[in-house]
């Protein structure tokens, strides 16, 4: 493990950069509960479309504060839904503060977050919804949906994968037939169009935990098709091995050999096309939540956090940090496209 | 190559038919009925629907059902939309074409970019140029269309300077062709580069691979060593065997710009096939979202066809295997 860091290290620093920067993320994404000011629905009533809170080191006196503060803002214009300060009383930003209680992971409990500001004065750093929740917030709070989304249907899918691949290729004959046949009817349609049709299977109106799992199923059901078959490709040759022989010959079962002695070395394939599929599964739930199929209401997720600009260019106008959410997602995909091939290259036998 | 092209079009059946199977499957377990609307309607005796059911096979098992479906399929006929209540083949027509002029447009467009842009990076392998390209092409790969569009659609409520949203703002029915054809291609603009934006990066860094890999071979040495022009050896000797590979991915690519246009069809209101069969989703009107999914597959197919076509036209070795 320590020698494959350092190869990835050695090969590219950005995939490596890459690597400690997608750890990080998915950390704070599931850390969310303790960084965020907010819970991801807590409303300011009084505050829609606020922009982000500017922070502030000069007071109106021009008197320097070592503790950063914000200052209350006061609804300007309702109908440009423009904000003014109000500079009689400053705020100041305080860590570690007291809050209502919130479950880490559903499981411990913690009242202190890592910052806030007195009320009523608000900390947006991304500026708030329609319903005056805190961007912010909601897309760390978002990302442990979407992020943890996207790894669970990668791992169902390369499961599915392998399985089916690895038993297509192994045993072959009429076995193979059927499998790769279906491979290959699965992979006549558009996945968009075969998602949409597939989400249309079932109501419109279902609870959040079963959208959830049904994101996960649809994006599995679609991704395993591909990998099954280039798995199948090289198990078939890798059959052929002499060490294969070898197992055979000590009597070892079939499941056995395929599970553990095929299978495996198909891993430096198999890990490269996961961190590279990663963003598909991402691009699929956003996709899906964002026309309003995923993940509902008042749950976050960053294809959902985008779906109140579409079709509305007023909104668009006037929040335009809602696209914020667009960019999260464009910066963990470019850095798993990056790792991804930093991984070919490296996992690439021929480069050892 | 003729024996080529039958021995491709043989091998569609069975996609077709497993296709067509597994888009009944999924109609026929979706909640809902064809008549589930009819029966609520009073105007609409319970004979009639009845009658209906008949006719439409409904009454038979789902085995025979299938049949039923297939050969009206064969028809091009996919029954009649709940939403809109005119057949699903009309509004499926209209929205092709969009879809198809977006597809094309945009197609055209990346590659008339990617393509130089490839080869220059390619012939410059590890200079700045090849490097600030592939890093371009990185970002392009990694944004999500949907973001793309939706920056676009920003930028343009902010400036207004292309018209968003349908496809004519001309109603003036003497208006000419060419003017309407005009205001047409206005429109597409849009959505088209938009789409354009999300697919070079793809084309960039394949034909960029292609081109390094045969400029690597050695029989490029062999045509630097005979004296001939760097014009020659780069487009004659280089660039039409790295162009093989394309084809192939030109006919994969249909699929993909089909997923892409989707997404940007629904955010820059083009009317096409993407926002044809979302509105599907949401009014669940199955028989048009079959008809979409069986389509847009349909699509699919014909695209990898012509791929595989196209490479056999280009590549000699294939067409000999």
């Amino acid at each position: 493990m320590k020698n494959f860091f350092q190869r990835l290290k050695n090969h590219s620093k950005l995939a490596f950069f890459s690597f400690w920067f997608l750890v990080i993320f998915y950390i704070v994404s599931f850390l969310a509960d303790i960084l965020a000011p907010y819970h991801f629905d807590y409303q300011f009533r009084d505050k829609p479309y606020h922009p982000p809170t500017k922070i502030h080191f000069f007071d109106t006196q021009g008197n320097f504060h070592i503790r950063p503060f914000v200052y209350n803002t006061v609804v300007d214009d309702p109908v440009f839904r423009s904000y003014r300060e109000d500079t009689s009383k400053i705020y100041p930003i305080k860590f570690f503060v007291d809050g209502p209680e919130r479950k880490i992971l559903f499981f411990f409990k913690t009242k202190k977050y890592l910052f806030g500001v007195d009320k009523p004065a608000g900390i947006f750093l991304f500026g708030t919804d329609t319903y005056g929740r805190d961007i912010f917030s909601r897309l760390l709070y978002g990302g442990r949906i979407s992020l943890s989304i996207s790894i669970a249907g990668v791992i169902i899918s390369f499961t599915l994968g392998m399985i089916t691949g690895g038993i297509a290729g192994y045993f072959g004959g009429i076995i193979d037939q059927i499998l790769m046949r279906l491979v290959e009817i699965l992979m006549v349609f558009p996945s968009f169009y075969l998602m949409l049709s597939l989400r249309a299977m079932f109501p419109l109106n279902l609870s959040s935990i079963q959208v959830y799992l049904l994101i996960v199923l649809i994006l599995s059901l679609i991704g395993w098709a591909g990998l099954a078959r280039i798995i199948r490709g090289m198990v078939l040759s890798i059959k052929e091995e002499d060490y294969v022989l070898a197992a055979k010959s000590l009597g070892l079962s079939h499941w056995r050999i395929l599970i553990f002695h095929i299978l495996p070395n198909t891993f430096s394939y198999t890990i490269t096309a996961l961190t590279i599929s990663v963003p598909g599964y991402i691009i699929g739930e956003a996709a899906l939540s964002l026309l309003g199929l995923g993940i509902q209401e008042p749950y976050p997720s960053w294809g959902n956090i985008l779906s109140s600009t579409i079709g509305n260019l007023r909104v668009l106008g006037d929040a335009p940090w809602l696209l914020l959410a667009g960019f999260f997602i464009f910066v963990v995909l470019i850095n798993f496209n990056l790792l991804g091939d930093a991984l070919r290259n490296v996992l690439d036998p021929k480069n050892w | 190559m003729k024996k080529l092209i039958l021995k491709r079009l043989l091998h569609l059946i069975p996609m077709l038919i497993g296709m067509s199977f597994v888009s009944f499957i999924i109609i026929q377990s979706s909640p809902g009925d064809y008549f589930a609307q009819m029966k609520m309607n009073p105007e609409i005796s319970p004979e009639t629907i009845q009658q209906m059911r008949t006719s439409f096979g409904l009454d038979k098992p789902v085995i025979v059902q299938y049949f039923y479906w297939l050969k009206n399929l064969v028809r091009f006929d996919f029954g009649v939309s709940f939403a809109y209540h005119i057949p699903v083949r009309t509004l499926i027509k209209f929205r092709l074409k969009n879809t198809l002029c977006l597809a094309i447009f945009s197609l055209f467009l990346s590659w008339l970019i990617a393509i130089p842009l490839a080869v220059l990076a390619g012939y410059k392998e590890n200079s700045f140029t090849d490097r600030f390209l592939s890093m371009l092409a990185y970002i392009s790969i990694s944004l999500p269309s949907f973001f793309v569009a939706l920056l676009f659609v920003y930028f343009i409520s902010k400036t207004a300077v292309l018209p968003l949203g349908g496809t004519r703002s001309i109603f003036d029915i003497n208006a000419g062709t060419f003017v309407i054809f005009a205001d047409y291609m206005k429109h597409l603009l849009v959505p088209g580069i938009v789409l354009c934006f999300v697919n070079t990066g793809w084309i960039f860094r394949l034909m960029r691979n292609n081109f390094v890999e045969t400029f690597n071979n050695p029989y490029i040495l062999a045509a630097w060593a005979r004296g001939l022009p760097a014009r020659s050896v780069i487009f004659k000797h280089t660039l039409r065997n790295a162009m093989n590979p394309m084809f192939t991915i030109l006919g994969m690519e249909i699929g993909t710009i089909l997923n892409g246009a989707a997404l940007t069809e629904i955010i820059c209101g083009w009317p096409g096939m993407g926002s044809l069969i979302l509105e599907a989703v949401l009014s669940h009107d199955l028989y048009l979202v079959m008809g979409s999914l069986v389509i847009s597959s349909f699509l699919l197919i014909i695209g990898n066809l012509i791929g595989d076509i196209l490479i056999a036209f280009f590549d000699p070795r294939i067409r000999i295997t």
